[in-house]
């Protein structure tokens, strides 16, 4: 069947495309919008099922030419759109002060939601022209999804996404040669063995100029290389991140944020390492000298070496090793190193080691390859101090640009799991940037304070410290009582560098605004009331959303409260917009857009459609049905690839470990969907609708049980080896999404069956469900939790099921 | 015959709108620089809790009336110039929002004897505007292409007392210090020691924090009489974090 083979790899193409533009898009602009973008163009998708409703009279009959077409044109576009994409001088920094920059934003959705388009036309078209096959077709659509997802990921840590974009071209033409050996044109072997041959020669072609990132000017990647004398000295590309290493010997990086201005010496010579683009991590030179390094003991994240003489440390978020030179320059009994990107590690590793000082070798350190939290709940050591540094760019940070990352790193059961690993007297020790007015700040001292009482501290108020620079936020939580010599230090501390308390067990309110004067003390206060009575009181009155993330909410970026909205566009043109933490707005936008045009995209092929005598109430029970199915598919796949990040201790290990489970499985299933119908009609079951409830049975059934046996399973399975963890979880995913994979061909067999002239929309209604599905989840989740997400999508699927539980026509 | 004369009127009517002399260009940014000016009166009034005052310096606003802003932005954008926004003005820099530029020209409080020294150029327009109050500026640009274009810019616009440098902000600009007031306008993890150490007792230095197009606080830093350091952080607007907290 050449069909399922070409669906296979337009397939695998597309969610290529969809992975590489994520990637892309967030070297280019910033992660938020690239999430913000993706979601409207992958409506191209749905308008593929419009497209084909509307034209099926002229496409089906000439479907191999129509298939050719469009997977060529998926190749091509995959390209030359994002080339195009490349030159709209969209700024999104400029979207609430300049109109324009929506229109640049239209037909930067428009150019690339193309690509979706052409491959959904190919796979629409397959639907409609081999009705009777529809469970084999969605089988190679889900095979190949999942394949395609875990090859690109793997291609990732070989080739830069750009090299991967040319294969997409390969991808296009291949699946058209396919088709065009199964061309009834006289000559189609040889039109195939052409096509093929573009595939091949095409990407090799395409000059690489053409496609070079052009990285926003307002990055600090950009930034930095527009001072005089800077040079790129590598890049390293994964799929956790573009690495840039940049040297600037004329005007050193200098990186000390918010150092005291007691501190009258320039910091050592610097390597910067920006994170696609951003989030400069430096490397700083080191000789084995301490005195250079004397100003990391003026910055507000030193404070917990004054509380602790010479401690055995965990530093979470390693990076460029800033903190693990703090730990040496205050003689730390022994450092532990937990960085996410491996190749960051061998930056400082080998690459730069000698300029390093081969910090990462060091007697008495240890660097691990690790997700901090994983690494932390699956280590039986307990530390002295915890050590948890700033990790994100000041700029971003500020413009709430986090908003939507999902970080398990500050959820109130993280500081519980580190409170356990810390020895009696212990302290862990967590910096962020200062927003005024403080947001972070305060939001992570509400976590602390909850997370001391879930561990069953009386008087959590006790055990915490919170200092300020002018830049920083430095929070100290104790694994017991603060003594007076402890306090004692920690104002000498301040005082030697004109940092300001915000917050000690007996604190008086005098002391907390001496240095760098705020017009109130907002942290004081702030502190103060999360750890007196009226603390639910103050979390409500706060104009920012501070209440503690959990693991099952895990938005700790997330500030934003709609009734500050109106006062903070009031105050637009006196400074106030820096106030909007607008990237969940701009959420809640890209959904009412989404939904606008799936609504009026549905509805318009039914004009056509309405004339053959259908009837409105089959019309709206095959939307209700695909509707459903669209958007609880994938709130299961992204509520589980979130469950699995924790046990699998690796955003990256679980996103490609769940992704592709679920895509093949649920490609087995559809595979399978056929012969269970059929066995209904071997027993002579007349209820058309049982195959499809029993499975939505069986999905609901999986589904609870893993929302409640999961969280103790997994920790207790935590500390296993990843070798084991990674086939368990498959395990796990196999029999819930080998059920998932059945009710789409299932339906469509039906509509194939009845209403024939429905496949192509009803294919268009699920594509539009799975684009607001995905924005609808991080909705959900932010305000609910991801189990909410879960139960959402389990009440779809009994949904589905009772619209179809009748006969159609 | 009459009722040529009747169809000849509004040809006529157009002929004189044509030949009655339009405002030159020059006019219609004096008149749009005026309106821009009452905007930030307005906005200060507002915000008069917040700065401690009711009004911002008469010589900062008559220095706002008087800086051609649209010569410091892309010609592409001269329409904009007097819109109370920050404008992009390529190399990855913004020329600021005109109300922050006159509360941080404000806050620098600056008299006419002063000099001043300036990090992070831009665009030049922020130099001007001291240039109107002050004796002496003095500016340093990292990015040399913005660097010698502000510097063109201010000697065609026939700013004697400002003195460009491209170069590294970092040590300030030794052989011209002390300096009375200094305004750090480029990006920087922390405070350069050198800057305070050029800033003259009694002087004040200005540091907008935030990302581009946004300028969240202003960060005051204030060397005492006795050399001692003090530094504040100023919101640029009014606003209490809890409802009902006024």
């Amino acid at each position: 069947m050449l069909v399922g083979y070409a669906i296979f790899l337009i397939s695998a193409g597309v969610i290529g495309y969809e992975i590489l533009l994520m990637r892309l898009l967030s070297v280019i602009q910033w992660y938020h919008f690239a999430y913000m973008i993706i979601s409207l163009a992958l409506l191209g998708f749905g308008a593929s099922g419009t497209f084909i409703t509307l034209a099926q009279r002229w496409l089906i009959p000439r479907f191999h030419l129509s298939f050719t077409v469009s997977a060529v044109l998926f190749g091509l576009t995959s390209v030359c759109n994002f080339v195009l994409a490349q030159r709209i001088p969209f700024n999104p920094l400029e979207i609430l002060w300049d109109r324009s920059q929506l229109l640049y934003l239209l037909v930067l959705y428009v150019l690339l939601s193309v690509p979706f388009f052409c491959a959904a036309t190919c796979i629409g078209l397959a639907f409609a022209r081999f009705k009777d096959q529809i469970n084999r077709i969605y089988r190679f659509d889900l095979l190949g999804a999942g394949t395609g997802a875990l090859a690109l990921i793997l291609l990732l840590f070989a080739f830069p996404p750009t090299t991967c974009l040319k294969l997409l071209v390969a991808l296009g033409f291949f699946a058209a040669a396919l088709m065009s050996l199964n061309h009834p044109l006289p000559r189609s072997r040889w039109l195939a063995v052409a096509v093929f041959s573009c595939g091949l020669v095409l990407p090799l072609a395409w000059p690489d100029v053409w496609l070079s990132i052009r990285i926003s000017d307002y990055k600090g990647l950009s930034l930095a290389l527009r001072v005089p004398d800077t040079a790129v000295l590598s890049q390293h590309s994964s799929p956790l991140g573009l690495l840039t290493v940049v040297r600037s010997p004329k005007i050193p990086f200098r990186y000390a944020p918010g150092l005291s201005l007691n501190y009258f010496l320039e910091p050592p010579p610097q390597l910067g390492i920006f994170t696609d683009g951003d989030s400069l991590s430096p490397i700083t030179r080191y000789e084995g000298k301490r005195e250079p390094l004397a100003y990391l003991d003026y910055l507000s994240s030193a404070l917990p070496y004054h509380v602790l003489k010479q401690p055995k440390v965990l530093v979470l978020g390693a990076g460029g090793g800033t903190d693990v030179l703090m730990s040496l320059y205050h003689q730390a009994k022994s450092i532990d190193a937990v960085e996410l990107n491996p190749q960051i590690i061998d930056l400082i590793k080998q690459v730069h080691g000698e300029f390093a000082g081969n910090l990462y070798q060091r007697e008495g350190v240890r660097v691990h390859a690790a997700e901090a939290r994983g690494f932390v709940a699956g280590s039986s050591e307990r530390y002295d101090l915890i050590h948890i540094s700033l990790l994100d760019s000041f700029s971003a940070s500020a413009s709430g640009g986090y908003a939507l990352n999902e970080t398990y790193l500050y959820t109130v059961e993280a500081l519980e799991e580190y409170l356990h690993h810390l020895q009696p007297g212990g302290l862990l020790a967590i910096t962020r940037w200062l927003k005024m007015p403080p947001r972070d700040g305060l939001k992570l001292f509400a976590t602390a304070v909850t997370a001391l009482e879930k561990s069953g501290v009386d008087s959590p108020g006790r055990q915490v410290v919170m200092i300020r620079s002018w830049k920083t936020t430095t929070l100290l939580v104790k694994n017991g009582e603060f003594t007076e010599e402890e306090i004692l230090a920690v104002g000498t501390f301040c005082e030697a560098r004109s940092f300001d308390v915000a917050y000690y067990p007996g604190i008086r309110a005098m002391e907390a605004n001496r240095y760098n004067v705020l017009e109130k003390p907002y942290l004081y206060e702030g502190a103060m009331a999360l750890t007196g009575e009226k603390r639910n009181d103050f979390l409500k009155r706060y104009k920012f959303h501070i209440t503690p993330a959990t693991d099952d909410r895990p938005y700790f970026f997330h500030f934003f409260k709609w009734g500050t909205l109106p006062e903070i566009f009031s105050l637009k043109g006196r400074g106030g917009l820096p106030l909007l933490e607008w990237t969940y707005p701009i959420l809640i936008v890209t959904f009412l857009l989404a939904v606008l045009t799936s609504f009026v995209l549905i509805l318009l092929p039914l004009w056509t459609l309405r004339r053959n005598g259908s009837s409105r109430g089959d019309r709206n029970r095959i939307a209700l049905y695909f509707l459903s199915l669209g958007l609880a598919f994938l709130f299961i796949e992204i509520a589980f690839i979130q469950k699995f990040i924790l046990f699998l201790s690796h955003p990256l290990y679980a996103v490609a470990v769940v992704l592709c489970a679920f895509l093949v499985f649920a490609g087995f299933g559809s595979g399978y969907s056929s012969r269970w119908a059929q066995r209904f009609q071997q027993f002579h079951v007349r209820k058309e609708g049982m195959p499809i409830l029993l499975v939505a049975i069986g999905i609901v059934t999986i589904a609870l049980s893993y929302v409640i046996l999961l969280p103790p399973l997994f920790h207790r399975w935590m500390a296993l080896p990843d070798g084991l963890k990674i086939p368990i979880s498959i395990a796990l995913i196999a029999p819930l999404a080998f059920c998932m994979g059945m009710p789409f061909p299932l339906g469509l067999s039906r509509v194939a069956t009845a209403m024939p002239d429905f496949i192509p929309w009803a294919w268009g209604v699920n594509g539009y469900a799975s684009v607001l599905s995905a924005i609808l989840a991080t909705i959900l989740a932010i305000h609910f939790g991801f189990t909410v997400v879960i139960g959402t999508a389990l009440i779809l699927y009994f949904l589905a099921a009772l619209a179809l539980w009748r006969p159609l026509g | 015959m009459k009722r040529r004369y009747v169809l000849l009127l509004p040809c006529l009517a157009f002929v004189l709108v044509a030949i009655k002399p339009s405002p030159s260009e020059d006019e219609q940014y004096q008149v749009r620089r005026k309106r821009m000016v009452k905007a930030i009166e307005a906005d200060v009034k507002f915000t008069s809790k917040r700065i401690g005052k009711k009004a911002l310096g008469g010589q900062v606003m008559e220095a706002m009336g008087k800086v051609p802003r649209h010569m410091f932005v892309p010609a592409h954008l001269r329409r904009s110039a007097y819109e109370n926004r920050p404008l992009p003005i390529g190399h990855g820099q913004t020329i600021s929002q005109p109300y922050i530029v006159a509360l941080m020209t404000d806050l620098l409080d600056v008299d006419e004897d002063d000099v001043v020294l300036e990090i992070g150029t831009g665009s030049g327009y922020q130099a001007a505007i001291l240039a109107e109050l002050v004796e002496k500026v003095y500016t340093i640009e990292i990015v040399r292409e913005l660097g010698e274009q502000a510097k063109g810019r201010l000697k065609h616009l026939g700013y004697q007392n400002v003195e460009v440098r491209v170069g590294d902000g970092y040590y300030g600009w030794e052989e011209h210090a002390p300096f009375d007031g200094i305004i750090v306008t480029a990006a920087a993890s922390h405070i350069p020691p050198p800057l305070t150490k050029q800033l003259k007792p009694g002087g004040g230095m200005i540091i907008p924090v935030g990302s581009p197009f946004m300028t969240q606080q202003l960060m005051l830093v204030k060397k005492e009489k006795d050399g001692t350091i003090k530094t504040k952080q100023v919101l640029p607007v009014i606003f209490v974090p809890l409802t009902g907290g006024h």
